[in-house]
C-alpha cells in the first residue's frame, strides 16, 4: 500500500497523469510475466535499467 | 547522541556503503571487495555491516538512511523514452519491465526488508536525486568553502550532467542537462564499439587512446565525423547526440551499428580481435573530443559560479586524462575531485546531502574534508596470523614497520614485484598504497612484466606511478597534488629519452621512452598518485626509503588484484591472488610472505 500512495503521490508531483493507465498496465502484465517466468534477465544496457 | 548517517547506492553497478558521523565520511566501501564480484550491484549489506562495525554502532543507532537517487523519477525517465521509440524498442522493453515490475519500482520495500536483516532499523528512509549525490559527494568533502561543481556521468534519472554551486552548508543547481544527450553515454557508445565492456573498459579506451596518431588523416576524419554525423557541441559544452546512431534510448545495444560500420568504415570489433590503427585513432579522437566538451563546460561553470575552485563527481570525472586537461586549461585554480567519483561515490553524497542540505547543519571544511581514500576495513594481527597459518606459505614477522618497509624498499630495488598490504582499504577504483602491487618502475621490462604475470592484461595499459610529494614537480609538469591518482599530466621533457618514430603501435610498446620507462605512457603521461607524510605516513615512508636506496622517489603503483576481479579486501584474498600470480613477496602489515620453492 506504501507503494501505491508513493506512485500517486509521485504523479500528482510530476503532473505526468498521462503515465496512469500505461503503469497500471505494465503492473498488470507485470506481474504476471514476473511470476510466470520466475527470474527477469540481467541488466545489459545500464541507461535502461 | 551523535548524527549517523548511512548512504547507500546500489542495483545499478558498484554498490557501496558510507557513513557519515556529523558531517564527517568515517567509513565507505563498495560491496564488490566483499562479495568479490566486481562492479557488484547488490544491496551492499556486507559494505553496511563493515561501516557499523568500523563506528562500533547498530544499525538502530544510525539517524537516517538515504539512498542516492530516486526510482520513480527514473522508471518516468525510462517509460517516456520507450513512449518515444513506439513501435522500436519491444524486445528491449519486455526484458528490462520484468527487472522494474519486480524489484527496482519496490526499492524502497526491498531496502527496508534488507536493513530488516542487518538488525531491525525502522528509522527514516530518504532519496536522493543521482547528480546531487554526485554534487555533494564532490563538494561536501571538497576543502572548499565555495566551488563550481560539475557532475558528468551516463545517466542518473533525467539529468546527464549539472554544473552548481556549492557554498558552506547548501548546493544549488543552476544548469543541468538532459537524457538522451550524455557525454557519458556518448563515451561507452566508443567503448563498446572498441570491443571493451562498457562501465568497465572506459579505462581501457582511455589508455589505448594516446596510441593513436592526431596527425594523420585518419583521426582528422573520424573527429569530424563524430562532431559532424554523431554529436552537435555547442559553445557553453552542451551537447545533442543524433539519436540516429545511437540505440540506448531504447535497444540492448549502445549502438546503431549498421550506421556506424558505414561512417567510419570498420566494423564494431569484437573483445579478442586485434587492434588495428583504426581503433586506435577512434579512440583518440573521441578522447579528443570528450575533452573538448568538459573543457567547455567548465568555461560555462566559471562564468557561472564565478569561483577559482572546482570540483567533479561522476562517471566521466575518473577520466583521469581529461582531468589533467582540465588543469592545464587553467580554467579554475585548484580543482579537487574524491576518490570514488563515480556511481559508489554517491554513497556518500547521499549521506552527506542530507546532514548538511536537509538538516542544515553548519560546515567547516577543515573538519569535514575527505584527506584520505583510506575509508575501508583495517585487519588486525590475529586475522593475518590465522589467514597465513591457513595457507602454505613462508611468512615471518617483522618486528618494528620501520624494518619491514626497510625490507620492502630493498626487496623492490632489486626488482621484484611485491603485493602491499597496508592499514585500511581504500574507498574508490584506485589502489593507494593499502592494496597495491608495487614495482620498480626503473625497470624497462617491468610494464610488460606486470601485464603479462601479474595482471593477465592488455599489453598496452600503462601502470601508474607513486611519487613523494616534494619531488613531484622534479618529474611531472603540474604542481597541484593528485593524492587519489586521478590526474594525468606529462613527464617533464628533461626526464624523457628519445624514441624512433615507428609505424607499429607494438612497435612503440617496447621503446623507452624515460628514466622511469614503465610509468611512461606512450605520449610522455603518466596517471599521477602524489604521497605526502601527512596523509600517508606509511606508504610515504616506504617511498623515501626506496628513494634513499635507489636515489628515485617513484614506484609503480596498481592495484592489487586479478583480471577481472575487485581489488583485495582481507588478508584472504591477499593470499589468494598472491598465490595465483607471478608476485615475488607479500607484504601484509609487518609479515613479509613468500610462495614455498
Amino acid at each position: 500500500m506504501e507503494f501505491l500512495h508513493d506512485l500517486i503521490d509521485f504523479i500528482r508531483t510530476r503532473k505526468k497523469y498521462w503515465l496512469i493507465p500505461l503503469i497500471a498496465i505494465l503492473l498488470i502484465f507485470g506481474i504476471l510475466i514476473v511470476y510466470v517466468s520466475g527470474s527477469a534477465a540481467g541488466a545489459l544496457i545500464y541507461p535502461l535499467f | 547522541m551523535p548524527s549517523y548517517i548511512l548512504g547507500i547506492s546500489s542495483f545499478y553497478h558498484d554498490s557501496a556503503a558510507a557513513l557519515v558521523l556529523e558531517g564527517k565520511v568515517i567509513a565507505a566501501a563498495q560491496e564488490e571487495r566483499f562479495s568479490r564480484i566486481k562492479h557488484d550491484d547488490s544491496f551492499p549489506s556486507e559494505a553496511i555491516k563493515y561501516a557499523l562495525r568500523e563506528a562500533g554502532i547498530e544499525i538502530e543507532d544510525v539517524e537516517a538512511v538515504v539512498y542516492y537517487e530516486k526510482p520513480f523519477l527514473k522508471f518516468e525517465r525510462i517509460l517516456e523514452s520507450y513512449h518515444s521509440y513506439i513501435p522500436k524498442g519491444l524486445k528491449s522493453f519486455l526484458t528490462s519491465m520484468p527487472i522494474w515490475i519486480k524489484n527496482k519500482l519496490f526499492l524502497k520495500k526491498i531496502i527496508r526488508d534488507e536493513l530488516k536483516k542487518i538488525g531491525g532499523y525502522t528509522g527514516s528512509l530518504y532519496f536522493s536525486e543521482h547528480h546531487l549525490s554526485h554534487a555533494a559527494s564532490a563538494f561536501f568533502p571538497s576543502p572548499f568553502q565555495q566551488s563550481a561543481i560539475i557532475t558528468l556521468d551516463g545517466v542518473g534519472e533525467w539529468a546527464t550532467a549539472s554544473i552548481a554551486i556549492g557554498q558552506n552548508n547548501s548546493i544549488k543547481i543552476i544548469k543541468e542537462m538532459s537524457f538522451p544527450n550524455s557525454v557519458g553515454l556518448l563515451y561507452s557508445s566508443f567503448t563498446d564499439y572498441l570491443g571493451f565492456r562498457i562501465n568497465n573498459g572506459e579505462y581501457k579506451m582511455m589508455g589505448l587512446a594516446p596510441y593513436g596518431d592526431s596527425s594523420s588523416e585518419e583521426y582528422q576524419r573520424f573527429k569530424k565525423t563524430i562532431c559532424s554525423e554523431l554529436v552537435e557541441i555547442f559553445e557553453d559544452g552542451s551537447i545533442e547526440l543524433n539519436m540516429e546512431y545511437f540505440a540506448f534510448g531504447h535497444s540492448l545495444h549502445m549502438t546503431n551499428e549498421k550506421k556506424w560500420e558505414k561512417i567510419f568504415g570498420f566494423k564494431k570489433r569484437k573483445a579478442n580481435e586485434a587492434l588495428e590503427s583504426a581503433h586506435l585513432n577512434l579512440a583518440l579522437a573521441i578522447q579528443d573530443i570528450t575533452e573538448d566538451i568538459v573543457i567547455k563546460i567548465a568555461k560555462t561553470a566559471k562564468q557561472l559560479c564565478e569561483t577559482e575552485n572546482l570540483v567533479l563527481a561522476g562517471g566521466v570525472a575518473l577520466n583521469s586524462v581529461v582531468n589533467g586537461k582540465l588543469r592545464n586549461a587553467d580554467i579554475f585554480k585548484k580543482i579537487w575531485i574524491q576518490p570514488a567519483a563515480g556511481d559508489a561515490g554517491g554513497a556518500v553524497g547521499a549521506a552527506m546531502g542530507y546532514y548538511f542540505i536537509a538538516k542544515e547543519n553548519k560546515r567547516i571544511p577543515s573538519t569535514c574534508k575527505m584527506k584520505t581514500a583510506d575509508l575501508g576495513p583495517a585487519f588486525i594481527r590475529d586475522n593475518i596470523i590465522e589467514a597465513l597459518k591457513n595457507s602454505n606459505l613462508i611468512w615471518e614477522e617483522i618486528e618494528s614497520i620501520e624494518s619491514n618497509l626497510e625490507r620492502t624498499a630493498k626487496i623492490i630495488s632489486e626488482g621484484k614485484i611485491v603485493g602491499f598490504f597496508q592499514g585500511r582499504m581504500e574507498f574508490g577504483p584506485r589502489a593507494l598504497g593499502h592494496r597495491s602491487i608495487l614495482a620498480d618502475p626503473r625497470d624497462p621490462k617491468m610494464q610488460q612484466r606486470l601485464n603479462a604475470s601479474i595482471k593477465f592484461r592488455e599489453e598496452f595499459r600503462p601502470f601508474a606511478p607513486a611519487i613523494l610529494e616534494e619531488h613531484y614537480s622534479e618529474y611531472f609538469d603540474e604542481k597541484q597534488n593528485s593524492p587519489f591518482m586521478l590526474f594525468v599530466h606529462q613527464l617533464r621533457a628533461e626526464k624523457r629519452k628519445k624514441t624512433t618514430p615507428t609505424y607499429s603501435w607494438k612497435e612503440r610498446l617496447d621503446q623507452i621512452r624515460s628514466e622511469l620507462p614503465s610509468i611512461t605512457h606512450v605520449d610522455y603521461s603518466a596517471r599521477i598518485q602524489t604521497v605526502s607524510e601527512l596523509n600517508d605516513p606509511v606508504f610515504y615512508r616506504l617511498l623515501q626509503k626506496f628513494h634513499k636506496i635507489t636515489g628515485c622517489p617513484v614506484l609503480i603503483n596498481t592495484s592489487f588484484n586479478l583480471k577481472g576481479e575487485p581489488i583485495v579486501c582481507s588478508p584472504e584474498d591477499a593470499i589468494r591472488c598472491f598465490q595465483s600470480t607471478g608476485l615475488d613477496y607479500l607484504i601484509i602489515e609487518n609479515f613479509i610472505c613468500s610462495k614455498p620453492k
